[in-house]
């Protein structure tokens, strides 16, 4: 970390801080681009080639954006570059979207939520609001009158030929221009928004060429609930329940996520049974998110079979989950400071249970479907994603994984009681269809591991740390990261030291998979879309928050 | 007053809630009298249409993952001849609207419900789909599909169990034995009852 904040004083920049385990640099905003394209391309050290998140902020009289950064080589390192525009009326900043293939769905979310347009950026269009909604949500001087947005009836029309518009300054002369999405004579096919084997309401846009897939535009927003804006309204215990909802399958961690963030911010150590508790629970819900993948995955290729497997698996887990938590789905168990109430009595011998189970229902899996030679016929030899492009895509946990790039928080960073347990970060190196389906498989025997190491070492003692009756954050910006069933998923608050936060915004995995699903099926079969989709998991109300 | 011809193996009449709105329903359907012939053959079909309602695979978050528990193995709504789930609105019987409902996918929701064939039916899974739930203050969230969709029933939940929505699906069951076939869409406008689930009902 010494080393960068060198080169970044040699850069001249004056407002470097080490604080929260980051190194936050405020950077003027003609000077961005310079200081990403030194840290991502002519760094002599390692480069900085994961684009984590960009964070839109509004400060009050400026808005701006943060940047969290990272090595590949060392992912335990992270840079973040604020910068800021004073003008509020027509904001603009210079885009990065070359430096890092995940940027360019970043920032055109900053831009619908914020209204800051990106220079260089080819397509400013809104990502997840219609484009004719008015106003910027996430500003904080939003006019929130439901009169000026009504619920509409009509559908909206995008068409083929959908315009993008786009600043860009080439030798000093400013451009404005128009692209269009799809050219004239391309094929274009909707997939979705409701689609079955789409896994949620993602609009695909495909352009087709005999049955090769020549471009693909996908269409968000169709879940988006506004969750960061109401975050700001809300306390932070009420918050927990927002997080839930994000990604449901994978529920525990990311509300994991925003408990270990307050608790960094309020320096409050959870007791260690809660750290416990609460890793029990995210491999219980990472084996149960794993399960329905691999079900879902199966029944897209015709095997419904598989499916109702894997469900019949997942109940056991749900049990487990009602009897102490009391909710199925949505456990609603970790809090700030512990978790919500102690485990059950019956809990451990059934999570006992369950292991041998599962460990004897893995090998009929593997028996009845990934040695199947359709299956594998279908799998094998598609959809490949090299390293490189995972990591400049953003695409992190397993779908990043099997392509190569060791990118597992709970080795990174370990938190809660992942530092205590021996289990292997499964890598494989292929990056095709086959390995993110076997990759997932193999990810549940880990988790089987971990939780055999746990279970029975549940420590004594209380469960959750006193906390006051209302919890304020002290000012400050705090950024927590944990291993969801999909990638890394971000929490980044802003706190001004009120009981609400200022600014909340989650990192959602899923987004810059779908980054990869455009990026892999281009030149592939339409047929093999869905495959390549299934594969990578992704949920979409995480995508579109 | 019981009603009668709805009848739901291992389960007693007593043990449903919301019976006087049913009761309501049958004596606004039936009061010019139904010709015996027409009420008997309108029985006979609806024993055969109550007990094949296909579902339509909608679903837009959490509520979802808990619809496709109660097509699986434990809960298996096959059971009751909710056979299987169609993925054309075209073919399926009934909308589950499992999730939040918003701006950008409301005239999607309701041109879905529009291609669906009559009879249809909608029912509404989850707090969001009721009336916003969680997510009530949003600016982006629709306040309840029935602003959109007339609903026949309403789950709560959050999400709903799947013996929840299993239980949701009798009642739907239930209202379907009860209708006039050879009158349908028109259904009777039942005001002022106190039964939640008649608010918005009956408009189809």
């Amino acid at each position: 970390m010494e080393t960068v904040e060198k080169e970044l004083l040699s850069l001249g920049l004056t407002d470097v801080k080490q604080a929260d385990s980051r190194l936050t640099v405020t950077v003027p905003k003609d000077k961005l681009y310079g200081v990403a394209r030194y840290l991502r391309r002519e760094r002599p050290a390692e480069k900085f080639d994961f684009l984590i998140d960009v964070v839109g902020m509004d400060f009050g009289d400026t808005l701006g954006a943060a940047y969290h950064i990272s090595p590949s080589q060392n992912p335990s390192l992270v840079v973040t570059l604020v910068t800021r525009t004073d003008n509020r009326e027509q904001p603009e900043l210079f885009s990065v979207c070359d430096l890092w293939d995940s940027a360019s769905v970043y920032e055109r979310e900053v831009y619908d939520f914020f209204g800051v347009r990106f220079i260089n950026h080819p397509d400013m269009r809104r990502i997840f609001l219609r484009a004719d909604w008015n106003g910027f949500p996430l500003r904080k001087d939003y006019n929130a009158d439901p009169a000026l947005n009504p619920v509409p009836l009509e559908n909206e029309l995008i068409p083929d030929m959908e315009r993008m518009p786009s600043v860009s300054i080439r030798m000093g002369e400013r451009i404005e221009e128009v692209h269009q999405a799809f050219d004239k004579d391309e094929y274009v096919v909707n997939f979705g928004p409701q689609h079955p084997a789409m896994h949620g309401v993602l609009h695909l846009r495909v352009a087709l060429d005999g049955e090769i897939i020549k471009k693909i535009d996908p269409v968000f927003g169709y879940i988006h609930r506004g969750i960061e804006k109401m975050c700001e309204s809300y306390t932070y215990p009420q918050i927990l329940h927002l997080a839930d909802r994000l990604d449901y399958l994978s529920g525990t961690m990311n509300r994991h996520a925003v408990c270990l963030c307050c608790e960094k911010a309020l320096a409050l150590e959870a007791p260690e049974r809660a750290h416990y508790i609460r890793a029990i629970f995210d491999e219980l819900t990472r084996i149960a998110s794993h399960l329905l993948g691999w079900g879902c995955m199966c029944m897209d290729m015709g095997s419904i079979t598989a499916f109702v497997y894997g469900m019949r698996d997942r109940e056991k887990i749900m049990d487990i989950f009602e009897e102490t938590a009391g909710g199925r789905l949505m456990a609603n168990y970790s809090v700030i400071g512990g978790v919500a109430r102690d485990i059950h009595p019956n809990f451990q011998k059934r999570v006992k249970e369950f292991i041998p189970y599962m460990r004897k229902m893995l090998k009929e899996h593997h028996l009845l479907f990934s040695n199947n030679p359709i299956a594998r016929g279908r799998m094998k030899g598609i959809g490949y994603l090299s390293k490189e492009k995972a990591i400049s895509l953003g695409a992190t946990g397993p779908s990043g994984r099997a392509s190569g790039w060791h990118n597992d928080v709970r080795k990174i960073e370990p938190y809660a009681a992942y530092a205590k347990v021996n289990f292997d970060e499964v890598v494989r190196t292929e990056g095709l269809t086959y390995d993110r389906y076997i990759i997932r498989l193999d990810e549940i025997e880990q988790s089987l591991r971990i939780l055999e190491q746990l279970v029975d070492n549940i420590p004594e003692g209380a469960y959750a740390a006193k906390t006051k009756a209302v919890i304020r954050l002290p000012e400050g910006e705090f950024f927590q990261r944990v291993e969801n069933a999909r990638g890394q998923f971000g929490v980044h608050i802003v706190s001004k030291g009120d009981k609400t936060p200022y600014r909340v915004k989650f990192r959602s995995p899923s987004l810059a998979l779908v980054g990869a699903l455009k990026a892999i099926s281009t030149e592939a079969k339409v047929a093999d879309l869905i495959m390549i989709g299934a594969s990578l998991d992704y949920v979409i109300p995480c995508i579109d928050r | 007053m019981e009603v009668r011809n709805i009848r739901i193996p291992n389960m007693k009449y007593e043990d449903f809630n919301d019976n006087e709105y049913l009761e309501e329903y049958v004596t606004e359907l039936r009061k010019n009298g139904v010709n015996i012939f027409v009420g008997k053959l309108s029985d006979f079909i609806n024993w055969g249409r109550s007990n094949s309602v296909w579902p339509l695979t909608f679903a837009t978050s959490c509520c979802g993952i808990e619809f496709m528990c109660v097509g699986a193995a434990r809960a298996d709504f096959a059971r009751f001849g909710w056979e299987i789930t169609r993925n054309s609105p075209r073919q399926a019987d009934v909308i589950f609207v499992c999730g939040t409902i918003v701006h950008k996918m409301a005239p999607v929701l309701k041109r879905l419900y529009e291609q669906m064939a009559e009879p249809r039916y909608v029912m509404a899974i989850g707090s969001c789909a009721i009336c916003g739930g969680p997510f009530k203050n949003s600016y982006h969230v629709v306040k309840g599909v029935d602003e959109i969709i007339p609903v026949d029933v309403f789950i709560p939940g959050c999400p709903p169990r799947p013996d929840a929505v299993l239980y949701g699906m009798m009642q739907m069951a239930r209202k379907i034995k009860v209708q006039n076939f050879f009158k349908l869409p028109q259904q009777p406008q039942i005001a002022n009852s106190s039964t939640p689930n008649s608010d918005a009902d009956g408009n189809s």
